[in-house]
């Protein structure tokens, strides 16, 4: 047996290292190290608790505004205050904004590009993917950039900038829409959508939203050639080397669910244990356990209210700065995938029905959204009333404590906050790649990533194993948020 | 040129505010100007000991470093050792590695205020002894010392901001590609004179009622958010309202406060960064270069002044009273 360390583990968020323990041609088993910690559970404590609104979006410049949902909701939580229709609106508009660049970005700058690697320029298909998907020389990025640029174009209008912004409060938005600006953000909606059916789709975003099996995706990858687009070159790749049969989870989802319009979460939330149904989520049953992280051991896993961050390097089982949260004591997977099977895609619960949890389905279930989610904003932004309210305001209590779970692209994020006197006691985040990177618990049970690289096959002299980087760049990682 | 770009402790916001470079985007900006992206976190090929050949080959002076661009505070927790952020794979902390490959850089570039002064990862009690590269707040020195100076005999050029603008940052390396970088395009701390020459309220859409003092009073509302909000445009070095964000944006466009981003220690305002502190009814905080009797005097005045339209669009959220019309005199 041998072991090999792959970091500095790039295209993905953040630094990232993966220690892997090979027997022969397989991962017998991983550990995964997020290596940077930088303390903003110790940063928060003693502000002024709106202060959060500043300082969450800063523990992360991919999943930004997500951090600003979670805060703004805890907050609200705290002070009993609802945003308005608009308000529920806007702030669904700009979420959604940044968790389909995200998708996008992923998919052509994060993941694609490792089918253009050396290692498959024996294969038929390598000439066209290399030049299409080839990192930062492929034809791909040069009309990806741009339309993800404009399709930003929205953040200016509804949160001034991106990344990093405040118009998000507890009671809603700080940028009422004008009717000019309602209509440009239609326009330059209609545009991305054109992006997406003529490069990435080749179809119309309704007919990939209606596709409710693996076998009507099938059948539409074989209406065309696999260059005809870029999810048929997904699907054909997929084929070519069964992606399908990599990175099996544990198959454990969860999902907060998505993008609260008027109490109504329009991709509903739930858990599903391994073969099971899905059910309702029992928040009150995560903890966070630190047996194998850099964190001062000694109490028993805490549930995050009450949940402590001491970093000490002194844990001779630890191995990385990430807590281990466990539901009800168990692993789960979140993401894209898990949130579109607990919300009961068809396609996405006949794919997993048939192959679980794996790098094929992630993916598919990530471009799928880019489908589902344009043409709700389509919606929602016609539904703005130009003559209604776009925020409600409240006053913080002296000593209050508040939740806010929402999903960012990566899956579930939640931010717990206890104030006193109007500052902040404690503040705990729990990421969506906590969840799916997480080190081992007491238990000695590998986490989601960890548990998805056992088995991987390795090729001969591999350093950095091809299939390694498929499955982990699979989770779409944001090592930045996963310690904060 | 060959520009290599590490991450440490930041968001990864400045990459990702990057990417929204246009007219023409990143990639062809770059080519444009000559500059050769030898590895970037986000956006290259190469992975672990790819990436390892790289940096020793860097390290060793075998490849020419031209262009050293570093996002993310410098991490030299705890108790000195930097192993709050060891670099994956390497087991060696980020500071190390900064520091053996400024040595070698003809240009070191901190890019965002994390990397420039520390920044929000240095905010509270800073456990982890977060630092800027060349200044540790506004005190110069950092991680690399007062002392250091690139290749080509310059300080650490900081393209602060949190995020920075994608030109901000282009246009810094444009000038360095160029060869017309000097120590006299860059602020006393060390920022491009091309943005931080202005100020945030330069170009404010809420001028008008910044003119009649004519002030917001909770989010949402129209009017200016300086003598309430916390906002600090008048004394913000950057151009953020001459060249906006994200096509038609900026944070006061957004509705909210500017918190001065782009300056050492915004991170600790010590008050509210959204309430304005107030000494007998009148806030603290002057705009820059603004004489104390003067902005009283004259605030006093134009708030004496204020039309009843700005008065009262201030405190909406809505355009309650469009500006008069006043049709030519005729006969």
């Amino acid at each position: 047996m041998s072991r090999i360390l792959v970091g500095p583990f790039n295209r993905v968020e953040g630094d990232l290292e993966v220690s892997l323990d090979i027997a022969g041609t397989q991962v017998r088993s991983a550990q995964v190290n997020s290596p940077l910690f930088r303390g903003f559970e110790q940063i928060l404590q003693g502000k002024p608790a709106l202060d959060a609104l500043v300082y969450t979006p800063r523990i992360c410049g991919i999943c930004s505004v997500s951090q600003s949902v979670a805060s703004a909701w805890a907050l609200a939580d705290a002070m009993q205050l609802t945003p308005p229709p608009n308000g529920d609106r806007c702030i669904s508009l700009v979420l959604a904004n940044e968790n389909l660049a995200d998708l996008l970005t992923h998919f052509y700058l994060f993941f694609m590009p490792d089918f253009a690697r050396e290692v498959y320029c024996n294969e038929s298909w390598f000439g066209p993917v290399q030049q299409r998907f080839k990192a930062i020389q492929g034809d791909a990025a040069r009309e990806v950039l741009p339309a993800r640029a404009e399709f930003l174009h929205m953040m200016g209008l509804l949160a001034g900038k991106w990344p990093h912004s405040l118009s998000i409060q507890p009671g809603g938005t700080a940028k009422p829409v004008q009717a000019q600006e309602r209509l440009r953000l239609l326009a330059i909606l209609a545009g991305f959508r054109r992006f997406l059916e003529t490069r990435l789709f080749g179809a119309d975003l309704d007919f990939i939203s209606a596709l409710d099996s693996e076998a009507a995706l099938r059948n539409f990858a074989d209406q065309g050639d696999w260059r005809s687009s870029d999810l048929r070159t997904f699907i054909y790749l997929s084929d070519q080397l069964q992606l399908e049969t990599l990175g099996n989870g544990c198959d454990n989802f969860m999902s907060y669910g998505s993008y609260r319009i008027e109490g109504t979460r329009q991709f509903s939330p739930g858990v599903r244990r391994r073969g099971g149904p899905v059910q309702s989520l029992d928040s009150a049953l995560i903890r966070e356990d630190l047996s194998h992280s850099w964190m001062l051991q000694g109490g028993q896993p805490q549930h995050p209210s009450n949940g402590v961050t001491e970093p000490s390097l002194d844990n001779p089982d630890g191995y990385s700065w990430c807590k281990a949260p466990r539901l009800g004591g168990e692993v789960v997977e979140t993401g894209a995938l898990a949130r579109q099977f607990i919300n009961g895609h068809p396609l996405v619960v006949d794919l997993v029905e048939r192959s679980g949890g794996n790098v094929r389905n992630r993916m598919l279930a990530r471009l799928l959204e880019l489908a589902l989610v344009v043409p709700m904003m389509q919606r929602w932004v016609k539904e703005i009333d130009l003559k209604g309210v776009f925020c409600h305001h409240g006053r913080l209590p002296d000593v209050a404590s508040g939740v806010g779970m929402m999903e960012a692209a990566r899956g579930s994020l939640g931010h717990w906050v206890s104030v006193r006197g109007g500052r902040i006691e404690n503040y705990q985040v729990i990421a969506p790649t906590t969840w799916n990177f997480s080190p081992r618990d007491h238990n000695g049970v590998p986490g989601a990533l960890e548990q998805a690289l056992a088995g991987t096959p390795v090729r001969a002299g591999e350093q950095e194993p091809v299939a390694v980087q498929h499955i982990v760049r699979s989770f779409d990682p944001c090592m930045v948020c996963t310690v904060h | 040129m060959n520009l290599l770009w590490l991450q440490s402790a930041g968001c990864g916001g400045c990459t990702m505010s990057l990417l929204n470079a246009e007219g023409p985007d990143l990639i062809t900006t770059l080519e444009a100007a000559g500059i050769q992206l030898l590895w970037h976190p986000s956006l290259s090929e190469q992975t672990g000991s790819e990436v390892l050949t790289l940096l020793n080959a860097l390290v060793a002076g075998e490849i020419a470093l031209d262009i050293l661009c570093v996002e993310g505070s410098m991490l030299r927790g705890p108790n000195g050792t930097g192993r709050f952020h060891v670099m994956g794979g390497t087991d060696v902390p980020m500071i190390d590695w900064v520091q053996q490959l400024a040595a070698r850089a003809r240009y070191t570039v901190a890019v965002g205020t994390c990397a420039a002064y520390g920044g929000i990862s240095a905010a509270g009690a800073n456990i982890t002894e977060a630092t800027g590269l060349q200044y540790e707040g506004e005190i110069s020195g950092g991680l690399l010392g007062d002392e250091y100076r690139s290749d080509a005999g310059e300080r650490v050029i900081n393209v602060a901001g949190c995020p920075t603008h994608p030109n901000w940052v282009t246009e810094a390396l444009i000038e360095l590609a160029l060869g017309e970088f000097s120590a006299e395009r860059v602020d006393e701390f060390g920022r491009p004179r091309n943005y931080a020459d202005h100020l945030v309220h330069h170009g404010c859409s809420r001028n008008e009622f910044y003119e009649y003092k004519a002030s917001a009073e909770q989010p949402g509302d129209q009017g200016c958010m300086m003598e309430n909000m916390g906002c600090l445009g008048t004394q913000a070095h950057a151009d953020c309202n001459i060249r906006p964000w994200n096509g038609e944006g900026s944070c006061t466009r957004g509705g909210y406060a500017c918190i001065n981003c782009t300056a050492p220690e915004f991170e600790e305002p010590r008050r509210s960064f959204t309430e304005t502190p107030k000494v007998a009814g009148i806030p603290v905080g002057l705009p820059t270069d603004m004489p104390k009797a003067w902005f009283v005097a004259l605030a006093s005045l134009s708030k004496a002044a204020t039309p009843e339209r700005l008065k009262r669009n201030a405190t909406s959220e809505n355009l309650i009273y469009p500006p008069t019309i006043h049709p030519h005199k005729k006969g």
